[in-house]
C-alpha cells in the first residue's frame, strides 16, 4: 500500500521539524496563529496524517498513534511557549503605552470634611460611651425654669445676671436660648431611671459679641452622674480619666474652689496639658462640683439617698488649646478651609 | 474686688516680700480667682519741692509759661537725682504761688504711660524736671493745674520722697468674687480669706472700733408690700456727726487706696463713706443733716413718685422700689443711689450716717430696673453682714473725727429686725460622704471655727452656727464645701466610678453621625452657622405670615428671628466663602430649626425653688417650641474642578437630588421624588422628597432671585431635609432578601412619551407591570429633539431580569418587557422608539 509508511517516524519528524522552523520564524501573535493553522490546523498535513490513523492496521496503530501524540505534544508546547512570549511582549508594550504621570492626578472627587467642633463632640462622647455613660440631648430653646430655676438659680440672684441670656418674645412665655447644657441634666434626671450617668454635649447661647475669644453661640459638654454613694473622689477620677484620653497619659487635673448655683461644693477645673504649644502647663478647662441638693429635689431625686457630680467645659475652648486654634472666628465663620484641614480627624 | 496691699496688711500679717501677684496666688487657693494687679506705674526720683520764685513769660503761641525756681533738697545737700538743690523748671500751669510745696518729678523719673522725665530745652530755658499734676501722678483725673500739697493738708520738708508720701508705691491685687461671697467685697473679708489661705494672723477691723449706740432720732422704717415675703430693710442704723469741716482735704493715703481700689476721690465725707464700705463691706450713705426734714425713714414707693438721684437724673419710681424718705418725699433709692436734695456739700456741717441692711432681692430689682449698678447695690445683692452696721457707722464717725473734725453725736437710732442665723446640723460623716476624704471631727470643727462658725458637738452631728457675714452657708453641703476648700481640694482622692452597662449611642445619634460622615466622605464640608436670621431671610423660604420665634434682645436689632430653615445660614456661609475666592463649594449643616409652639399663652414659673406640679411641668414642656434637627446642603460652582484627565463638572440639581438618593440608600430608605413648586426654590427645578409617605424635605435649586441677594451665582443647588423625620422613617431592622445567582437577562427599552409625563411615574409603572422577573430598572437617557415632535421625549431604560429558579431566556425577558410597554402605552400613550 502506498500509504503504508505514511506514518513513519521519518515523516513525523520531518513534519515536526518543518513546523518548528515555521514557529520560530513567526513575528507576532497573528503570524503565529497563521502558522498554527497551517501546521496543525484542520487542513494541515499533520491533520491529514492524524486522521489517517484510523485506516491503519490494528497492529500498526499503537506505534503510529504514539508518534502522532508525541508530535502533537511537542508542537502544542512549542506553540504555547511562543504564544506566551508574544503575549508577554505585547502586554508589556501595551502597558508601556498606557503609562501615565500619576503625580499629575488631582482631586478627582470633591473634598469634604466634618467640622472639628462636631468631631470633638463625637470624640468626647465616645470616651464616655466607652465608660457606659449615655449621651443625652435637649432643646436649645428652653423654658427658663429648666435653664435657671431648676438649677437653683434664684430669679433674683446675681448669678442669673452673670449669664447674659437671650430671651424670646413675649417674655411672659419665659423662653430662653439655653445658656448652658445643664437643663439637659435636669431633664435627664426626670426622664431616666436612676442611677444616671449621662453626657450632654450641645449648643449654648450668651449675649456676647463675636471676637477672637467670644462667640454668642458656642458648644459645651456637661457630664452628670447621680448614684448612691458618689463623692468628689468619683468626680476627680472621672475627670482624670477623661483628661488622659484627651491630652495623653501625662495629663492631670486640679480643682480650685469656686461657685456655681447648681453644685455644692463647686470647683474650677484646670488640666495639665502636656502637649501645650510652648510647653506643658495648667489650662483652665471648666467647672464642676457635687450636684446641689436643690437641683436633685427639682428633678424629683431624693438627696438623702442619692448624690451626684457634674462637670462642664466649652468645646470651642478645648479645641482652641488642644488643637492650637488661635481665633474663635475661625470656628464660626464657616470658611471651608478651616474644616478641611481636619478632614475627619481631630 | 481690688485690694491695696498696704490696706490688707493692716488686718492680716503679710510677709515682707508680698506682691500683688503673690496675694492673688494665695487667694486663688480659697476660691478667689485672680483678675490682675494694679500699680501707679511711677518711678522716682519724685520729691517734694518748694516754689522759690517764678517769672511769667508770654510765648509766641499765645501761652504764658512760668519759669520757676524750685528747691528740691535742703540747702547744702544734693537732690534725689544727685543734682543741684535748686532747679529751674518751666511750668505751663499757673495755679500755684511762691512758697507752695509741690511734687517735682526729677530727671530720671518715669510717670504713668512710660512718660520719661529728663532735662530738656523748652521755651528758651532748660527745664530740669517737671512739676506734676495729680493726674500726671495717676492719683486722680484732676488736671486743673499742678498738685499743691497744701490742698492735701501736707507740709513736709523739701526733698521728701513724694512716692512714699502720697503712697504711690502701693499696689493692689484684684480678684473675682463669686456671687456667693458677698463678704469678699471688703478688705475685712479678703483679709480673713488670706489668713485662711496662708495661716497668717487676722484682725477683724470691727474689733478696732466701739459700735455706735445712738438714740433719740425719730426713724420710721416700714414696708407695706415686702418682696417675696422679705421686708426692704432688716436693719437700719443712723447716727449724727456734727461740726464737720467738709472742705478738709482727704489725706493722700486714702486717695491712694481709693484709687487703687478703683474709686476716685470726691470729697472727704464721700471718700470716708466709700473707704468704710471697702473696708467693712457695709455700704454707707451720708446725708446733710441740715437738709433733712422730719419723718426720716424708709418705705416702698407710692404711685407716681419720682426722685432726682445724685447723678442729676430724674427717675420715675416703681411700686417695688424701696426708698429713703423724709417729709419732703423720696430722698434716696435705698441701697442703690442717694438723692440730690440731701447730698453733702462743701458747706455741710452736720451729717447723718446711714448704715443699713437692705433686702438683696429688692436692691437687685431696683438696680436692674433703673440700670444703676453701683458699688452699694453690688454688695447688698450678695448679702451684707447684718451685724456690722453699728461698727461701720462707728468707723465712719471715727474717720470723720480724725480727718474732718467731726464730733460723734448720741443722736441716732438703731432699727433691727434681722434674724438670728439659723443653725445647721452637720452629720459627722457627711463631709466624707460628699468629698471622699475621711476628715476627723476635730478637723471639721477647727475649720468651721476658723471661718467664724460656732460649733457645738452633738452625738452624731455638729451643730453649726455660721457667722453673720456668711449668708450663703445654709446647708450641710455648704459647710462641707468650706471644710474641703480650707483644707484643700488637693486632698480629695481619685476614684473612677463604674456606671451600669450602657446602651451606647442611640439609633438616632448613630444615624446622624453616619449621615454626617458619609456627606463628608462624599465631598461635603460641614459648617456650623448661627441660628439667628432676619425676618426677610426666613421669609425667603417660609410664608411671610407664618409665626416665628423672635428674640427679645438680639445682638443686632434686625437679626432677631430664630431660623426656620438652615438655608439662610448656608447661603451666608457660601457668600462668605465666595468673598474669599472659595467659589466651588459643597457645604452642609446639621442643626436645630425653631418652630414656634402652638400656644403662646403666658407661662407661670414656679418660683423660689418651688418644685413644679406635674401639670405645671406639662405646661412648661408644651411651652417649648418644636426644634427638629434639620440637614441642609448647598452646592455651587464646580463639583469637580478642571484638571488633568477630567473636565470640570458644575454642580446642579442633579447632584442635589442624587445626594438625597444616596443618603436614602445609606439609610435603607425608599424615597419618593416629586416635581413641585415651593417658595424659595427654582420653579422648574425643585423636588419634594418623601419617605414612608411623609414629606421630609426638598431638593433642587435655590430661586435665582434669592441667590442674587447673597451675591451668589444664579445656579445654587440645595437639599434640606428634616433629619429627625427622615431617621424616624428608617426601618428598625433590615430584613435580608436572598441573593439570587442564576444568570440574568438584560434588555434596553426606549419609549417615546409626552414630555409632561414625569420619568419617575414611568419607572414606577415599569416596576409594577414588568412582573416578578424584573430585578432592576434604571433610566439611562432622556432624549429630546431629533425626529421627535416638540411634545415628545424619548426615555431609555435599562432593565435587568432574573429568575430565582432557572436561567432566563431572552424570550422570557422580552415578554416581560413587552408587558411593561403595553402598560406604558395604555397609561401614557407611550410607543417604542423605532
Amino acid at each position: 500500500m502506498s500509504d503504508k509508511n505514511a506514518i513513519s517516524a521519518a515523516t513525523v519528524t520531518a513534519l515536526v521539524s518543518d513546523a518548528l522552523k515555521l514557529i520560530e520564524a513567526t513575528e507576532d501573535l497573528a503570524s503565529l496563529k497563521l502558522a498554527k493553522s497551517s501546521t496543525i490546523g484542520e487542513n494541515s498535513e499533520f491533520a491529514k496524517l492524524s486522521s489517517s490513523l484510523g485506516k491503519l492496521a490494528p497492529e500498526d496503530k499503537a506505534e503510529a498513534g504514539k508518534l502522532i501524540t508525541q508530535a502533537r505534544v511537542a508542537l502544542n508546547e512549542a506553540f504555547g511557549k511562543k504564544e506566551e512570549e508574544f503575549y508577554s511582549a505585547e502586554q508589556a508594550a501595551r502597558l508601556q503605552a498606557e503609562a501615565v504621570d500619576v503625580t499629575a492626578v488631582g482631586r478627582t472627587l470633591p473634598i469634604g470634611a466634618r467640622h472639628p467642633l462636631s468631631l470633638l463632640q463625637d470624640e468626647i462622647s465616645d470616651v464616655f460611651v466607652g465608660m457606659g455613660w449615655e449621651i443625652a440631648e435637649g432643646p436649645e430653646l428652653e423654658s427658663e425654669w429648666f435653664n435657671f430655676d431648676a438649677l437653683n438659680f434664684d430669679a433674683d440672684h446675681p448669678a442669673r445676671a452673670m449669664q447674659d441670656t437671650f430671651f424670646v418674645e413675649p417674655t411672659s412665655q419665659h423662653l430662653v436660648l439655653r445658656t448652658h447644657t445643664s437643663p439637659v441634666q435636669v431633664r435627664s434626671l426626670m426622664e431616666r431611671d436612676l442611677p444616671v450617668y449621662v453626657l450632654c454635649p450641645g449648643k449654648v447661647f450668651r449675649t456676647d459679641e463675636l471676637d477672637a475669644t467670644h462667640t454668642p453661640v458656642f458648644h459645651q459638654v456637661e457630664g452628670l452622674a447621680v448614684d448612691k454613694g458618689l463623692t468628689m473622689a468619683d468626680l476627680k477620677g472621672t475627670l482624670e480619666h477623661f483628661a488622659r484620653i484627651m491630652f495623653g497619659p501625662e495629663a492631670k487635673i486640679r480643682l480650685r474652689p469656686s461657685f456655681f448655683p447648681f453644685t455644692e461644693p463647686s470647683a474650677e477645673l484646670d488640666v495639665w496639658h502636656p502637649g501645650a504649644k510652648g510647653g506643658a502647663r495648667w489650662v483652665e478647662w471648666g467647672g464642676c462640683g457635687m450636684v446641689h441638693p436643690n437641683v436633685l429635689k427639682s428633678a424629683g431625686v431624693d438627696p438623702e439617698i442619692y448624690s451626684g457630680f457634674a462637670f462642664g467645659m466649652g468645646i470651642e475652648r478645648t479645641l482652641m488649646f488642644r488643637n492650637d486654634v488661635k481665633d474663635m472666628r475661625d470656628m464660626v465663620e464657616a470658611d471651608v478651609r478651616f474644616s478641611q484641614q481636619f478632614g475627619g480627624v481631630i | 474686688m481690688r485690694i491695696p496691699l498696704s490696706w490688707l496688711s493692716e488686718y492680716v500679717s503679710l510677709p515682707s516680700n508680698t506682691t500683688a501677684d503673690s496675694v492673688m496666688a494665695e487667694l486663688v487657693k480659697v476660691g478667689l480667682e485672680e483678675e490682675g494687679s494694679h500699680h501707679f506705674d511711677i518711678q522716682g526720683p519724685v520729691v517734694v519741692g518748694e516754689v522759690l520764685e517764678f517769672v511769667e513769660e508770654a510765648q509766641s503761641n499765645g501761652k504764658t509759661i512760668r519759669w520757676c525756681q524750685l528747691r528740691v533738697a535742703v540747702d547744702g545737700q544734693k537732690a534725689a537725682d544727685g543734682g543741684a538743690a535748686v532747679r529751674g523748671i518751666v511750668c505751663g500751669a499757673r495755679n500755684f504761688f511762691v512758697g507752695d510745696k509741690v511734687v517735682v518729678t526729677l530727671p530720671g523719673s518715669v510717670l504713668p504711660g512710660d512718660f520719661k522725665i529728663a532735662a530738656r530745652s523748652t521755651y528758651g530755658h532748660t527745664s530740669d524736671g517737671m512739676i506734676a499734676s495729680a493726674r500726671e501722678l495717676g492719683l486722680s483725673d484732676d488736671h486743673e493745674g499742678i498738685l499743691r500739697l497744701a490742698t492735701l493738708g501736707i507740709d513736709v520738708p523739701v526733698g521728701t520722697d513724694a512716692l512714699d508720701l502720697l503712697k504711690l508705691n502701693d499696689s493692689a491685687a484684684e480678684v473675682n468674687v463669686t456671687p456667693d461671697r458677698g463678704y469678699c467685697f471688703s478688705i475685712r473679708g479678703i483679709a480673713r480669706e488670706f489668713s485662711h489661705a496662708t495661716g497668717a494672723s487676722f484682725t477683724d477691723p470691727a474689733t478696732k472700733v466701739t459700735p455706735v449706740k445712738p438714740n433719740g432720732f425719730d426713724l420710721k422704717i416700714e414696708d407695706n408690700s415686702p418682696i417675696r415675703g422679705k421686708v426692704g430693710a432688716s436693719k437700719f442704723v443712723v447716727v449724727a456727726v456734727n461740726g464737720l469741716d467738709a472742705t478738709s482735704p482727704t489725706p493722700a493715703w486714702m486717695i491712694s487706696r481709693l484709687k487703687l481700689a478703683g474709686m476716685r476721690s470726691i470729697s472727704v465725707i464721700v471718700d470716708i463713706t466709700n473707704y468704710v464700705m471697702l473696708e467693712f463691706g457695709q455700704p454707707i450713705h451720708a446725708y446733710d443733716l441740715d437738709k433733712l426734714s422730719a419723718g426720716f425713714g424708709a418705705r416702698r414707693a407710692k404711685p407716681n413718685e419720682a426722685l432726682i438721684t445724685l447723678d442729676g437724673q430724674e427717675r420715675k419710681l416703681n411700686a417695688e422700689d424701696y426708698l429713703i424718705v423724709d417729709s419732703s418725699g423720696p430722698i434716696g433709692l435705698a441701697g442703690v443711689m442717694g438723692g440730690l436734695s440731701t447730698e453733702v456739700s462743701a458747706t455741710t456741717k452736720n451729717v447723718l450716717i446711714e448704715a443699713a441692711n437692705f433686702d438683696p432681692v429688692s436692691i437687685s430689682r431696683t438696680a436692674r430696673r433703673h440700670k444703676l449698678p453701683s458699688e452699694a447695690s453690688k454688695r447688698f445683692e450678695r448679702g451684707v453682714d447684718p451685724k456690722i452696721a453699728e461698727y461701720a457707722a462707728a468707723r465712719v464717725a471715727e474717720l470723720l473725727g480724725d480727718l474732718a473734725g467731726g464730733q460723734l453725736s448720741e443722736l441716732g437710732a438703731i432699727y433691727d429686725t434681722s434674724l438670728e442665723v439659723e443653725k445647721i446640723q452637720l452629720a459627722k460623716d457627711f463631709a466624707a460622704a460628699i468629698t471622699g476624704v475621711e476628715y476627723s471631727v476635730e478637723q471639721i470643727t477647727q475649720t468651721l471655727t476658723l471661718i467664724g462658725c460656732a460649733v457645738i458637738q452633738r452625738e452624731d452631728s455638729l451643730e453649726v452656727t455660721p457667722p453673720s457675714w456668711r449668708p450663703d452657708l445654709t446647708l450641710p453641703e455648704s459647710l462641707v464645701e468650706e471644710v474641703a476648700r480650707i483644707l484643700g481640694y488637693d486632698q480629695i482622692p481619685s476614684r473612677l466610678p463604674v456606671a451600669p452597662p450602657g446602651r451606647g449611642l442611640t439609633r438616632k445619634q448613630k444615624l446622624r453621625r453616619l449621615v454626617a460622615n458619609s456627606l463628608a466622605a462624599n465631598g461635603f464640608t460641614e459648617v456650623l452657622n448661627y441660628p439667628f436670621v432676619t425676618a426677610a431671610q426666613n421669609s425667603d423660604f417660609i410664608e411671610e405670615d407664618s409665626s416665628r420665634v423672635v428674640l427679645a434682645n438680639p445682638l443686632q436689632a434686625e437679626v432677631n428671628e430664630m431660623r426656620l430653615s438652615l438655608l439662610p445660614g448656608l447661603l451666608e456661609a457660601a457668600a462668605r466663602n465666595s468673598s474669599r475666592t472659595l467659589v466651588n463649594l459643597s457645604i452642609f449643616e446639621i442643626g436645630s430649626i425653631f418652630q414656634p409652639a402652638p400656644s403662646s399663652a403666658e407661662v407661670e414659673l414656679p418660683i423660689g425653688g418651688a418644685i413644679p406640679s406635674s401639670n405645671q411641668l406639662k405646661a412648661l414642656g408644651n411651652s417649648v417650641p418644636t426644634q427638629p434637627i434639620a440637614l441642609a446642603a448647598l452646592m455651587l460652582g464646580d463639583r469637580v474642578g478642571q484638571q488633568v484627565g477630567k473636565t470640570s463638572t458644575r454642580s446642579s440639581y442633579l447632584d442635589a437630588i442624587g445626594a438625597v438618593r444616596a443618603l436614602a440608600s445609606l439609610l435603607s430608605l425608599e424615597i419618593k421624588v416629586e416635581q413641585v413648586t415651593q417658595r424659595g426654590f427654582h420653579p422648574g427645578r425643585t423636588a419634594a422628597i418623601s419617605s414612608a409617605g411623609v414629606l421630609v424635605g426638598y431638593a433642587g435649586e435655590i430661586h435665582p432671585e434669592i441667590t442674587a441677594n447673597y451675591d451668589l451665582p444664579r445656579q445654587v443647588s440645595f437639599f434640606e431635609l428634616n433629619l429627625d423625620a427622615l431617621i424616624q422613617s428608617v426601618p428598625d431592622l433590615v430584613t435580608a432578601l436572598p441573593i439570587h445567582t442564576l444568570p440574568a437577562a438584560t434588555q434596553d427599552l426606549s419609549l417615546v412619551i409626552d414630555v409632561a409625563v414625569p420619568a419617575a411615574e414611568v419607572l414606577d409603572l415599569i416596576r409594577e407591570s414588568a412582573g416578578e422577573l424584573l430585578e432592576e430598572v434604571v433610566l439611562v437617557d432622556d432624549f429630546r429633539g431629533g425626529n421627535l415632535k416638540g411634545s415628545e421625549k424619548s426615555l431609555t431604560f435599562s432593565l435587568r431580569f432574573r429568575a430565582i429558579d432557572r436561567t432566563l431566556t431572552q424570550v422570557e425577558a422580552t415578554e416581560a418587557k413587552d408587558a411593561a410597554v403595553q402598560a406604558a402605552n395604555a397609561r401614557f400613550g407611550a410607543t417604542i422608539r423605532s
